[in-house]
């Protein structure tokens, strides 16, 4: 047994490795001064990080992700979670069907999804636009929120909300008093993961963007086209940093938060 | 006053769920119709859709034996790719569930990462590796045991690698939360009885983390079996997957008709999948590993 865990042990070592060595290597590549971004490695330098700077075309990516990223999960999570209230709080006829249906993005190949909503939009005779990347975005991105939120509302006890009721509060009151509160992290959670899943996604992306219109990841995949150059290295490396260092801060800030909002209460 | 709430509470949940059905139905339910209508018109020699119904698309993409091969060979690779994630995956979420080491917070916290680190950089990333001036090749050379880089990238075999890359963590955590809801006491109760551990594990344990594995399975093969852009990152010019002819026919030659009846039979085929794993396991699991 000892040495059959030992064993376990020491694959499980090699599948992490499998897991990070590439982003590992794409980050220690970006601060190569070899002009060809690749082994053997010449000496650290950050000039990959400076011309990525002074790269409009990056830049204006990485705008158009975060506008991109932060209104879709603002829409998703705002109408995931009215679902997600919905959904566990009250009994109504279809629930089954609805819910499957809510979470039918999931299931459907991107691809798919893309094509269909790229015709319905032809079939309108609306040209692509950023309005549909974005309606294509919180479709993607909505059935993530209703599971999250799900999962932590089916957690939070009834009685909560109707002692509130009970002490005269109305339903909307209890709503933002009481519910709001005791699901915010997961509420912050679906936030995070649709932002993510929107700054990353590229499959439907490329079939929605509009010519000219690039997001970060079309970006680096349109710069592929030549050659891996360190400068995508870099734009790598800086994305991994922003994407591991965002749920981090997140986590931080909303702790933070809490721990404000119980001192706060406490001193009533 | 009562009958009135009544009727509030009948109401609340349709205005609560009203957003994200009218969402869902003009962005999924009735584009979905609209695919497969456009199927059957007809791209005309003079770049106009004809409207009508004709079943030509339909014929040329069942009968083409051109569709029928990368429609195999993308079923053969999402295939070996989720084959190798459910073995290469186990281990680790074994590991993570049953380690009593302090650090398991941490480890779950690792196996959380790479859904945060971007795909695209994430499948581009295996050029430094495997490129001819990548980590590999550089360490051989320099090593002086290969005068000259070896070429090991745009294969079917890098494709099959990006995609487990991509897809493990999915498998990974859907084990894990099937591993980590197993009551302990019955492996213990197993090995009382005479089991020897790997046998507890076969009889026990192994069973019971099935649903996870299953539903990390199906996960991994409808996305490794819809996705393009790894095999145009990672593959040859004869790896192409079914979504690659989808995107060609839509983006590039711009011929709607073809690429819906192409993207109906991709949907009918991993649709069946989705359908007779939902049947046996439900649809619940898949949603478990969110938690």
């Amino acid at each position: 047994m000892t040495n059959g865990w030992s064993w376990i042990r020491i694959a499980t070592i090699f599948v992490y490795l499998f897991l990070f060595a590439p982003v590992a290597v794409v980050i220690l590549l970006a601060f190569n001064a070899n002009q060809f971004g690749s082994f053997p490695i010449e000496g650290f330098s950050l000039r990959w990080f400076d011309s990525l700077l002074h790269n409009d075309a990056i830049v204006r990516a990485f705008k158009t992700s975060l506008l991109l990223g932060v209104l879709t999960s603002i829409i998703s999570t705002t109408i995931g979670t009215m679902a997600a209230v919905a959904m566990v709080r009250y009994d109504f006829p279809g629930k089954k069907a609805i819910s499957s249906l809510l979470i039918a993005p999931i299931l459907i190949p991107e691809v798919v999804l893309a094509v269909a909503l790229l015709l319905f939009l032809q079939f309108l005779a609306l040209p692509k636009s950023f309005g549909l990347l974005l309606m294509g975005h919180v479709v993607f991105t909505l059935p993530f929120v209703l599971l999250v939120v799900q999962a932590r509302l089916v957690s939070i006890r009834r009685d909560v909300e109707e002692a509130a009721m009970s002490l005269g509060a109305t339903p909307i009151q209890t709503f933002f008093e009481i519910t709001l509160p005791l699901m915010l992290p997961a509420v912050m959670a679906g936030m995070l993961f649709s932002f993510t899943i929107s700054f990353d996604d590229i499959t439907g992306t490329l079939f929605w963007k509009p010519g000219g219109v690039e997001t970060v990841p079309t970006q680096i995949f349109a710069m592929l086209r030549n050659s891996i150059s360190p400068e995508i290295n870099a734009l790598g490396a800086v994305m991994v940093m922003f994407t591991v260092a965002l749920p981090l801060v997140a986590t931080a800030i909303a702790r933070r938060l809490s721990a404000a909002r119980i001192k706060a209460s406490m001193a009533k | 006053m009562a009958a009135g709430v009544a009727r509030a509470q009948k109401r609340a949940p349709w205005i609560l769920l009203s957003p994200s059905l009218v969402t869902i139905g003009f962005l999924l339910i009735i584009p979905m119709m609209f695919i497969v209508v456009y199927s059957f018109w007809l791209r005309t020699a003079t770049g106009a859709d004809q409207t009508g119904f004709y079943l030509d698309n339909w014929q040329e993409v069942l009968s083409d034996p051109f569709y029928r091969d990368i429609l195999f060979q993308t079923l053969k690779i999402a295939f070996y790719t989720t084959v190798i994630c459910a073995f290469v995956g186990y281990i680790p979420a074994y590991f993570v569930a049953n380690t009593r080491m302090r650090s398991k917070t941490f480890l779950l916290l690792m196996l959380m990462l790479p859904f945060w680190i971007s795909y695209i950089i994430r499948t581009m990333s295996w050029i430094n590796i495997l490129g001819t001036s990548g980590a590999i090749n550089g360490l051989l050379l320099w090593a002086g045991i290969i005068d000259s880089p070896l070429n090991m990238l745009y294969n079917q075999t890098t494709v099959i690698l990006g995609l487990v890359h991509y897809l493990l963590p999915f498998m990974i955590l859907n084990v894990y939360v099937s591993l980590d809801g197993i009551d302990k006491n019955l492996t213990e109760a197993a090995e009382s009885l005479g089991c020897n551990g790997f046998q507890a594990f076969r009889e026990v344990t192994l069973p019971l983390s099935f649903p996870g594995l299953a539903a990390g399975s199906l996960l991994c093969f409808v996305l490794a079996s819809g996705t393009y852009i790894t095999p145009l990152i990672l593959g040859g010019p004869r790896d192409a997957m079914f979504a690659n002819l989808v995107f060609e026919a839509i983006i590039t030659q711009l011929n709607w008709p073809l690429g819906s009846a192409l993207s109906l039979v991709l949907l009918a085929l991993l649709g069946a999948l989705v359908v007779i794993y939902t049947r046996y396991l439900g649809v619940d699991q898949i949603a478990k590993s969110f938690r």
